[in-house]
C-alpha cells in the first residue's frame, strides 16, 4: 500500500492537473481541419479544370484562413497572459512544438490567401474589388498585385498549401506528444494520427460543402482511405502503450477498461470512424446520393477524439 | 574557479512537515492565495502494522534537462548557468506548456496571468542570503550550496548519506536531493 498525501491546494494541479480545458481541443479540431483544407483543396482543384469548377469550389480556399481565425480565437483564449500574446513572434524555440506552431500559423495565412486568389475567376474578383470595405481598408492595390503573382504562381502556392497542411496536421499532435511526462501523450503515433483525422474532417466538411456531385466520389475515396488509415493508427497507439512500461500500461488501461473507455470507443472509434466508414461504403456500393451524416459524425468524432486525448492526459 | 551548481538537499530523517518552509516561501515572495511554490508530501507505505513514512519538503526541482525549459515557446522558461530555472513574466503568455511538461506539478498560474515556480530565492542568493525556506526550517532538514565546491554543506551530504531524486526514471536530472 503506498499512500500519498499533499498539503498544496493549488486548483490547476490538484487533485488532478486541469492545465487545457475545452479551447485546446477545439483549437487542435480546428488546426486539423484546416491541414486537412489545406491538403485537399490543391489536390481537388488539380482535378478539376477551371470551366469545371463551381461558384462554391472557387470560393473553398479561403473557407482554410477563416476557421483557422476561430482555431486562434479559441487559443487565445486560453492563454492566462492575453497581452502578451504577441510573445510568440518575438521568439522562436526550436525545441518548442508551440514556437514551431505559432510560426506555421503566420505562415499559414498568406500561402491560403494567395491559394484563393488564384483560384477566384475574373467575375469573382470584380466582385470582391467592387466591395466598398476594401477599397476602404487601402488594400485593393495590394490584393491585385497579390493576385497577379498567386496567378503566376499557382503550382507552386498549391505545393506550398499542402506542405504547410502537412506540418500543420502534424504540428497538432506532435503538440501533445512532445511532452513525454505525460504518458497518454508520450507516443510518436500521435503526430500521424491527428494528420490523418485532419484529411479525414477536412474532406467530411468538403463533403458538405457544396462543390458538386462530381466531387464527391474522390472525396469519399480519400475520406475512405483515411478513415481505415486512423483506425489502424489507433490500433497501434493503444498496442503501443500497452507494450509500454507501468505508467504508459496505466495510460491504455483509461482507454481499455478505465474512465475514457466508454467514450472513446462509442464517441471515436464508433460513432466517429465505424459508422461513417460504413455508411460512405454503402452510399459507394449502391451508388445512392450521400446523405450528410457521414460527414457529420466524422467532424464530431474528429472533435471528440482530440478532447479526449487532451483530458485524458491531465489524468 | 568553476561556475556554481546550486542543488537543495532535504532530509527526509528530520523533518516533520512543520509546513514552516511553505509558509516563509508564501510570506518572502508575495504568492497570491492558490500559489504554493513548495508544498509538503507525506508518503506512507507498507501494511499495517508495518508501516513507513517520509514526509518530503518539495519544490521544483530546477532539473538539468528541463522540460518546461524545451516546452516554452517563447523563452519566458530558462535554465541559469548555476542552474537554477526562472520564468520571466514578461515573456510568459500562459500557454501552460511548461505546466504540462513538469512531471512534479511545480508550477501554477497566478493570478496576474504568468506562471510561476520556485526561483530558490534567487533574489536572497545574489544578497548572500540562504532561500527563505532554508532559513527557516526549524529542524536543519533544508541544505542548500554549491555542489561544485566540494567543502558545501550540501556537497558533504551527498557524498556521506543516501539520498534520491523524485522520478528518476524521467531522466530529468533534478537538482533537489532527499536524504533517505
Amino acid at each position: 500500500m503506498t499512500e500519498i498525501e499533499i498539503n498544496r491546494a493549488s486548483q490547476l494541479i490538484d487533485p488532478q492537473l486541469h492545465i487545457w480545458g475545452i479551447e485546446v481541443p477545439i483549437y487542435l479540431f480546428l488546426g486539423g481541419l484546416t491541414a486537412g483544407l489545406m491538403i485537399l483543396t490543391p489536390l481537388l482543384l488539380g482535378r478539376t479544370p477551371p470551366a469545371q469548377r463551381t461558384k462554391w469550389m472557387r470560393w473553398l480556399p479561403l473557407v482554410a484562413p477563416l476557421i483557422l481565425s476561430f482555431g486562434m480565437l479559441a487559443l487565445l483564449i486560453d492563454l492566462s497572459y492575453k497581452l502578451h500574446a504577441l510573445r510568440f513572434y518575438a521568439a522562436f524555440r526550436p525545441a518548442s512544438p508551440m514556437s514551431w506552431g505559432a510560426w506555421i500559423l503566420i505562415a499559414i495565412y498568406p500561402a491560403t490567401l494567395l491559394l484563393g486568389l488564384a483560384t477566384l475567376d475574373d467575375n469573382d474578383w470584380r466582385w470582391v474589388s467592387g466591395r466598398n470595405w476594401i477599397k476602404k481598408i487601402g488594400v485593393l492595390t495590394l490584393a491585385e498585385a497579390a493576385r497577379r503573382f498567386a496567378l503566376n504562381h499557382t503550382g507552386r502556392i498549391r505545393i506550398v498549401n499542402i506542405v504547410l497542411g502537412i506540418g500543420l496536421g502534424g504540428y497538432t499532435g506532435l503538440l501533445l506528444s512532445t511532452l513525454g511526462v505525460r504518458h497518454v501523450w508520450s507516443s510518436a503515433v500521435l503526430g500521424p494520427l491527428f494528420l490523418v483525422s485532419g484529411i479525414s474532417t477536412g474532406a467530411a466538411l468538403m463533403m458538405l460543402w457544396p462543390l458538386g456531385e462530381k466531387s464527391h466520389p474522390w472525396l469519399r475515396k480519400v475520406d475512405i482511405a483515411a478513415i481505415v488509415t486512423e483506425l489502424a493508427l489507433l490500433a497501434l497507439y493503444l498496442v503501443g502503450l500497452s507494450s509500454g512500461n507501468t505508467a504508459a500500461n496505466a495510460a491504455a488501461q483509461l482507454f481499455l477498461g478505465g474512465p475514457y473507455t466508454a467514450t472513446f470507443w462509442s464517441l471515436v472509434v464508433f460513432a466517429g470512424l465505424l459508422i461513417p466508414l460504413f455508411i460512405e461504403l454503402f452510399e459507394a456500393r449502391k451508388r445512392i446520393r450521400p446523405t450528410v451524416w457521414a460527414p457529420v459524425l466524422l467532424l464530431l468524432g474528429g472533435f471528440c477524439l482530440r478532447l479526449i486525448l487532451v483530458s485524458a492526459g491531465q489524468v | 574557479m568553476s561556475r556554481p551548481r546550486y542543488v537543495m538537499t532535504v532530509d527526509t530523517k528530520t523533518c516533520v512537515g512543520c509546513n514552516a518552509c511553505v509558509l516563509a516561501c508564501k510570506s518572502e515572495n508575495g504568492l497570491p492565495e492558490q500559489g504554493y511554490r513548495d508544498w509538503i508530501v507525506t508518503e506512507t507505505t507498507g501494511a499495517f502494522p508495518n508501516l513507513f513514512q517520509e514526509i518530503r519538503s518539495e519544490r521544483c526541482n530546477h532539473c538539468d534537462r528541463s522540460p518546461c525549459v524545451s516546452a516554452c515557446p517563447t523563452g519566458a522558461s530558462y535554465r541559469q548557468e548555476d542552474g537554477i530555472v526562472l520564468v520571466d513574466p514578461a515573456k510568459c503568455t500562459g500557454c501552460k506548456a511548461c505546466i504540462a511538461a513538469c512531471p512534479y506539478g511545480a508550477r501554477y498560474v497566478h493570478p496576474r496571468g504568468f506562471v510561476d515556480k520556485c526561483t530558490f530565492c534567487v533574489h536572497r542568493l545574489t544578497a548572500g542570503k540562504q532561500p527563505a525556506c532554508v532559513d527557516i526550517c526549524p529542524t536543519d532538514s533544508l541544505t542548500f550550496g554549491d555542489l561544485n565546491d566540494p567543502r558545501s554543506a550540501v556537497s558533504r551530504l551527498l557524498k556521506s548519506r543516501r539520498h534520491k531524486t523524485l522520478l528518476p526514471e524521467e531522466g530529468l536530472l533534478p537538482h533537489v536531493f532527499f536524504l533517505i
